[in-house]
C-alpha cells in the first residue's frame, strides 16, 4: 500500500498557496505510507538555456558554495543556488549533461534528484508530516505538485527507494502498486543504457518511461506502451512540466480518485486526502477508469 | 433524531453508539455529519434504525449490515455494503470497486455508477445500480440479483454461479460462462419488484437477462473418463 496525491492549479491566484494546500493532502495519506514521503513541485522556471537541478548530499552541513564555484570555474557560466535542509536547488546557465558530469567528477556523493527547467524533487525517509516540515512544504509556491507516501513492499526503505522518481527532464513518476516483471524489465532496460540505483520496482517503471521518451514516444505513447509492457498493479501519477497525468492498470485494484473545480484538478489514492481543498464540497469527484490516460496540461 | 458529528466524535464512538441500539433501541433516526471520507462508517449494525451519512464515505461503509437502513449522501469508497445480511443501503452518488461484495441479503441501491467488481461473489443480496457498473462485476457471484440501468464493463458475470443479472444498456463483454438468457414472465415480475423496491422508474421489458451457462461449475459426465 502507498498513497499518491497530486494538485494542479488552474487558477494562478492560488499559486502562492500551492504548498499550503498540498501539505494536508500528503499528511492525510500517512496511514497508507508511513515509511517515507516525497514530492515533486513545479514552478519558478529557469529561462531557456538554463537548467535547474535538485541535488542532495547526506551531510547537512555540505558546502554547496564549493560545488557552485567548481561549476562556475569548469563551465564558465552563471550559477544560482539555494539550499533547503539536505538538498540544494542549482540553477545553471549551461547544458544539463555538462553540469551533471562536473558534479559527478567533483563529488560522487552528490545525488541528482531531478533535472529540468521547472521541477524540484524532495524526498526522505520518515513520516510525511516530518518531511513536509523539514522542507517547509507549506511555504512553497508553484503551479502543480505531486507527492507520495510509501509503505515499502518490493524493496528496502531508503531515501533512494522513495518516490517521486525522475524519468527525464521535468518528468517524474509516483507509483502505488507492485510490478511483477520488474527484474526482467530492469535487465532489458540496462541493456538500453538506463541506469538504476535501487532494487525498487517503481524505479523500473520510471526507467521504462525514460527509455520510451528517449526513443521518441510522446508521453501519451509512452504510457500506452507501459500498459502493454508493465505487468502488475499500478496507479501512476506522472508529473510533467505543464501538468500531470494519471493512469491505472487494466485490473485497477489500486485506488484513485480525481476531483475538479474551476480552480484546480486534484488526484489522490483516497477521497480523505481531498477534504481540505477549498470548494471540494461542490467539486466534480470521480474514479478514473482502468487503462485510461487522464492528463491535464497548461495551455490546453 | 440523533446527530453524531465526526469532527467531534471518532468513528469507533459512532459505531459503538449504533451497535448499542441492538441491546436497547432508544433512537430510530440517526444522522452523521462532518464526514470526510472516513472508512468503516456504520459497519456491523444489527437493529432497524435509519442512518443518514452526510458526505462522501471511505472504505467498507455499511459493511455487514443487518436490518438497518443506511443512506450515504455522497460517494462511497470501495466495499460499500460488503457482506451485508439484510436491511437496505443506498448510495446517492457513485460507489467505488467491490460494492456489495459477498453480500448475503438485503438491498443495495447505487444512484450513480458503481466501479469494478460490483457484486463480486454475491451470495443472495439484491443490487440495483442506476448508472453503469465497471469490469468484472458479479465475478463468481452465487445467488441474488444485480440490476444495471446503464452499461456494464468487461467480463460481466465471469465464472458465474446462480446470480441473475439484468442490464438495460450495453455489455462491453461477457465473462467466462456468462450468457444472455430469455426474459420470461417470471423474470419481468422479479425485475419489476426489484425496481419498485429500489424506487427506480425504468421499464422492465427494456432489460436483458444474463446468467450462468452452467458449464464451468457443473460436472459433465462426458469428462468422467479423465479420472
Amino acid at each position: 500500500m502507498c498513497g499518491i496525491v497530486g494538485l494542479y492549479l488552474k487558477n494562478p491566484a492560488l499559486e502562492s498557496q500551492l504548498g499550503a494546500l498540498f501539505e494536508p493532502m500528503l499528511i492525510s495519506m500517512t496511514d497508507r505510507g508511513p515509511d517515507s514521503a516525497g514530492f515533486a513541485i513545479y514552478g519558478d522556471e529557469v529561462p531557456d538555456g538554463w537548467i535547474k537541478l535538485t541535488l542532495r548530499h547526506h551531510d547537512l552541513g555540505y558546502s554547496w558554495e564549493a560545488l557552485s564555484s567548481e561549476i562556475k570555474e569548469k563551465l564558465g557560466c552563471e550559477v544560482d543556488w539555494f539550499s533547503n535542509h539536505c538538498v540544494a536547488v542549482f540553477k545553471v546557465h549551461a547544458e544539463s549533461a555538462a553540469v551533471e558530469s562536473v558534479i559527478a567528477e567533483f563529488d560522487a556523493d552528490v545525488l541528482i534528484l531531478s533535472a529540468g527547467q521547472s521541477i524540484e524533487i524532495l524526498k526522505e525517509k520518515g513520516l510525511p508530516e516530518e518531511i513536509a516540515g523539514k522542507f517547509n512544504l507549506a511555504g512553497m509556491k508553484g503551479t502543480h505538485i505531486i507527492g507520495h507516501t510509501r509503505m515499502a513492499t518490493e524493496s528496502a526503505v531508503t531515501m533512494e527507494g522513495s518516490h517521486p522518481f525522475s524519468t527525464g527532464m521535468d518528468l517524474c513518476l509516483v507509483h502505488n502498486g507492485s510490478l511483477s516483471n520488474h527484474n526482467r524489465l530492469r535487465l532489458e532496460l540496462e541493456r538500453q543504457g538506463v541506469k538504476f540505483v535501487t532494487e525498487n520496482d517503481s524505479e523500473v517503471a520510471a526507467g521504462y518511461l525514460t527509455w520510451r521518451l528517449r526513443e521518441g514516444d510522446t508521453l501519451n505513447e509512452a504510457l500506452k506502451n507501459a500498459l502493454k509492457d508493465l505487468d502488475g498493479f499500478f496507479t501512476f501519477t506522472i508529473g510533467t512540466r505543464d501538468g500531470f497525468a494519471v493512469i491505472r492498470d487494466p485490473i485497477a485494484c489500486k485506488p484513485a480518485v480525481l476531483a475538479e473545480t474551476e480552480d484546480y484538478v486534484a488526484m489522490a489514492s483516497e477521497y480523505q486526502a481531498l477534504t481540505t481543498l477549498p470548494g471540494i464540497e461542490n467539486a466534480k469527484v470521480w474514479e478514473p477508469e482502468p487503462a485510461t490516460i487522464y492528463a491535464w496540461e497548461r495551455g490546453q | 433524531m440523533k446527530i453524531i458529528d465526526l469532527e467531534k466524535s471518532t468513528v469507533r464512538e459512532l459505531n459503538q453508539a449504533l451497535h448499542d441500539q441492538h441491546e436497547e433501541c432508544t433512537e430510530r433516526e440517526w444522522e452523521v455529519t462532518g464526514v470526510k471520507g472516513d472508512h468503516n462508517l456504520a459497519v456491523g449494525l444489527d437493529e432497524s434504525i435509519s442512518v443518514h451519512i452526510k458526505g462522501h464515505a471511505g472504505y467498507y461503509c455499511a459493511g455487514m449490515n443487518k436490518k438497518a437502513n443506511i443512506v450515504v449522501h455522497g460517494n462511497a469508497g470501495q466495499g460499500v455494503g460488503e457482506n451485508m445480511m439484510s436491511g437496505q443501503v443506498r448510495v446517492m452518488g457513485d460507489a467505488s470497486q467491490s460494492a456489495g461484495a459477498t453480500a448475503h441479503g438485503g438491498l443495495l441501491v447505487i444512484e450513480g455508477n458503481a466501479g469494478a467488481r460490483c457484486g463480486i461473489s454475491l451470495k443472495g443480496a439484491d443490487i440495483v445500480v442506476k448508472g453503469n457498473v465497471g469490469h468484472m462485476s458479479c465475478f463468481m457471484a452465487q445467488a441474488g440479483n444485480l440490476v444495471v440501468c446503464g452499461d456494464a464493463g468487461d467480463a460481466l458475470g465471469d465464472s458465474l454461479y446462480e446470480t441473475r443479472i439484468y442490464v438495460k444498456g450495453t455489455v462491453k463483454s461477457l465473462g467466462a460462462d456468462c450468457v444472455e438468457k430469455e426474459m420470461r414472465a417470471e423474470h419481468i415480475q422479479e425485475l419489476t419488484d426489484l425496481l419498485n423496491r429500489a424506487g427506480v422508474d425504468e421499464n422492465p421489458s427494456s432489460f436483458k437477462r444474463y446468467g450462468s451457462a452452467r458449464n464451468l461449475y457443473n460436472f459433465k459426465v462426458d469428462n468422467a473418463s479423465a479420472y
